[in-house]
């Protein structure tokens, strides 16, 4: 077998890797404008209200820092699993699971109502809470998986590889369960309040994190003028076909458990029936473009050896995975909570038993699109940097 | 040896330590003070595990139309109306309901329950949602972060989040932009001895006597006894939260 050479990541033109770097930075700048607008203002100036008390920042974020711990999927195969294909692209792995994470991160201190007490959460902790332990999982997360990649960039730390390896591998199980226990741990919404919700999570980032994956190598690969073997990117193709079918059946599961439950008919009715634009994203967004079209574009012969059909699959899984998330952060917020079962409220002042309208507005999806933003910076700055791209990956 | 060795004389020694324990005691002590001067507040004004504070709301006397609760809710608090009515804040509000079967009407006001086990206290990551030992639920506004985890987590959709700027705030209850908060069973009353909450006055003084407030543990108060005699039920009591506000005649 031929030795694999490492290098970093020069663009085909210096302009195009400056003027890439400019933009995402124009975006991040319009971002924290965006942040410091809704912090100084107070969020009365978002669509979020004392009813979605979580809006698209937390969509953004959440996605984001599920993405992560999925992205570094490929790295546990390598190094953990033994997988001796996916071993070359450790590296830019945990490198993209840093960069996705912390991106997210940015987003959710920075829809804090008090993003200026973050020392308050990283000094105060109430171990009962699933959010204080997330405080700790996500910022364990970046210095495990910055660590793990020392030790695959460092021969002489290549004896540390395994073991972080199985660190790392456990802890993203560990921090995607926490995330999905904020909304498991939930016994307020009907939405939520479901055990499910944590290996869901758990799926949902293999998803996610592979498709991200894919997505940014096919284009770090294009931007730096060097070669993806066709074979190799099947391999991660047909594991991603993999992941979206599990997340189809996590969702079968989930809603086919709420059905059986007249108490939850409501919510079911909401979601798959008449519940108007979050009816639309759970068939059109979820299920058409997120689940049917890259299972189809992966697993259809006429694209067997097609890269375009994987690009486009993953960003359909990237998509679907968007709206999911939203169906999920705002969906369950946006249905109203049954405080009196077999009772209309005919009388509030305080919405009761309403379905609540919730329109993002610009400085939340600026913030949003920011976090992303400071994903890819990193990212692009990380592959420059540091050796973590194969010199080329032919078959 | 010479005096011009590099090695630290007597004096300046004397000199360094001397300003270390200077500056210790000056950075100390006020802490000391203050500590000392809580202290005394807390003898006067500690709540007690002796009580545990909650309400009776009967749902047959509250009448309709009436807002009388709500408005003295606000103007003790400070809760300005901004017309906003998605983001405004609302500490106690009226709710009609309709029996789907039977089409029976009632009239009930809903505001933090004051749960024994509270949903809002579990959740919040920097211990800024917590329980008095008297049974009242507050936020400690200097240290809510105001990441609304509390909001989600409230079954009884509770709370508020301060969503602007505030000025000419009420000396009773202090709030703060990026906050979250609700109903504190007017603790600045209970803390200073008197035994009767804002929206409990006005609701006796507007002739319906829907609300009584009271200590749960006195099996002597009207709350308590009023509870011994009629069927109560507690709103969502299949979450076995065991709430400090009950309800009669729902």
């Amino acid at each position: 077998m031929s030795k694999m050479y490492y290098r970093e990541l020069y663009c085909g033109s210096p302009v195009r890797f400056w003027m890439g770097l400019t933009l995402l930075g124009a975006i991040i700048a319009v971002g924290l404008g965006a942040a410091y607008y809704m912090e100084h203002q107070g969020h009365w100036v978002t669509g979020m209200s004392n009813q979605i008390v979580w809006g698209l920042p937390h969509v953004f974020a959440i996605f984001l820092i599920v993405a992560a711990s999925g992205a570094l999927n490929v790295a546990s195969i390598g190094s953990v699993f033994g997988g001796p294909l996916y071993k070359p692209l450790g590296r830019y792995s945990a490198l993209l699971a840093i960069g996705l994470l912390v991106g997210g991160l940015i987003v959710l201190v920075l829809d804090l109502g008090r993003p200026d007490r973050l020392i308050v959460a990283m000094t105060e902790y109430n171990f009962k809470s699933i959010f204080a332990w997330n405080v700790i999982l996500y910022s364990g997360f970046v210095a495990i998986v910055a660590v793990y990649l020392w030790t695959m960039m460092d021969r002489s730390m290549e004896k540390f590889k395994r073991p972080l390896g199985f660190a790392a591998f456990f802890w993203r199980i560990a921090l995607t369960t926490g995330t999905g226990s904020i909304f498991g741990f939930l016994v307020a919404r009907e939405a939520y309040d479901a055990a499910i919700m944590a290996p869901m999570f758990v799926i949902m980032s293999f998803s996610y994190g592979l498709a991200f994956f894919i997505i940014t190598l096919i284009a770090a690969y294009i931007w730096g003028d060097r070669e993806i073997g066709v074979y190799r990117l099947t391999k991660l193709k047909n594991l991603l076909g993999v992941f979206v079918g599990a997340v189809l059946y996590f969702v079968l599961a989930y809603n086919l458990t709420n059905l059986y439950v007249a108490q939850h008919h409501g919510i079911e009715r909401f979601i798959l029936l008449d519940g108007g634009i979050y009816t639309m994203m759970f068939w059109v967004g979820q299920i058409l473009i997120g689940s049917i079209i890259p299972l189809f574009l992966i697993y259809s012969p006429a694209f067997e050896n097609s890269r375009w059909a994987i690009a486009v699959a993953s960003i359909a899984v990237l998509i679907g995975g968007f709206f999911q998330i939203y169906l999920i952060v705002i969906g369950g917020q946006a249905y109203p909570m049954n405080l009196f079962p077999g009772k209309e409220i005919i009388e509030t002042g305080f919405f009761d038993g309403q379905i609540i309208n919730y329109v993002p507005t610009f400085p939340e999806a600026a913030l949003g699109v920011a976090g992303m933003a400071v994903s890819l910076a990193l990212v692009a700055i990380g592959a420059r940097v540091f050796k973590v791209f194969p010199e080329t990956l032919e078959d | 040896m010479s005096n011009k060795s590099d090695q630290p004389s007597v004096q300046r020694r004397q000199f360094i330590g001397g300003t270390i324990a200077a500056a210790g005691a000056l950075t100390l002590a006020p802490g000391v003070i203050l500590h000392a001067a809580s202290d005394g507040d807390k003898a006067t004004s500690g709540a007690s595990s002796k009580h545990r504070w909650g309400m009776l709301i009967d749902a047959n006397k509250c009448a309709d139309g009436c807002s009388a609760c709500v408005d003295a809710c606000n103007s003790e608090h400070g809760l300005t109306d901004l017309g906003r009515p998605e983001t405004d804040a609302v500490w106690i509000r009226p709710v009609k309901l309709r029996d789907k079967q039977t089409g029976h009407v009632d009239r009930l006001v809903m505001m933090c329950q004051h749960c024994e086990h509270p949903p809002c206290v579990d959740v919040c990551p920097t211990n800024a949602s917590f329980k008095r030992i008297d049974g009242v639920v507050l936020v400690d506004r200097h240290r809510c972060i105001g990441c609304r985890y509390c909001m989600m987590a409230c079954p009884y959709k509770a709370r508020s989040f301060v969503h602007e700027a505030l000025s000419e705030q009420s000396v009773a209850a202090p709030r703060g932009k990026g906050c979250v908060e609700s109903c504190t069973l007017c603790v600045h009353r209970i803390d200073a001895g008197e035994m009767q909450t804002a929206c409990q006055e006005a609701c006796t003084k507007e002739g319906h006597g829907a609300i009584v407030f009271g200590d749960l543990k006195d099996p002597n108060s009207e709350i308590s006894r009023m509870l011994k005699s009629h069927n109560s039920v507690q709103i969502r009591a299949d979450l076995e939260l065991n709430t400090g506000v009950r309800y009669l005649n729902l």
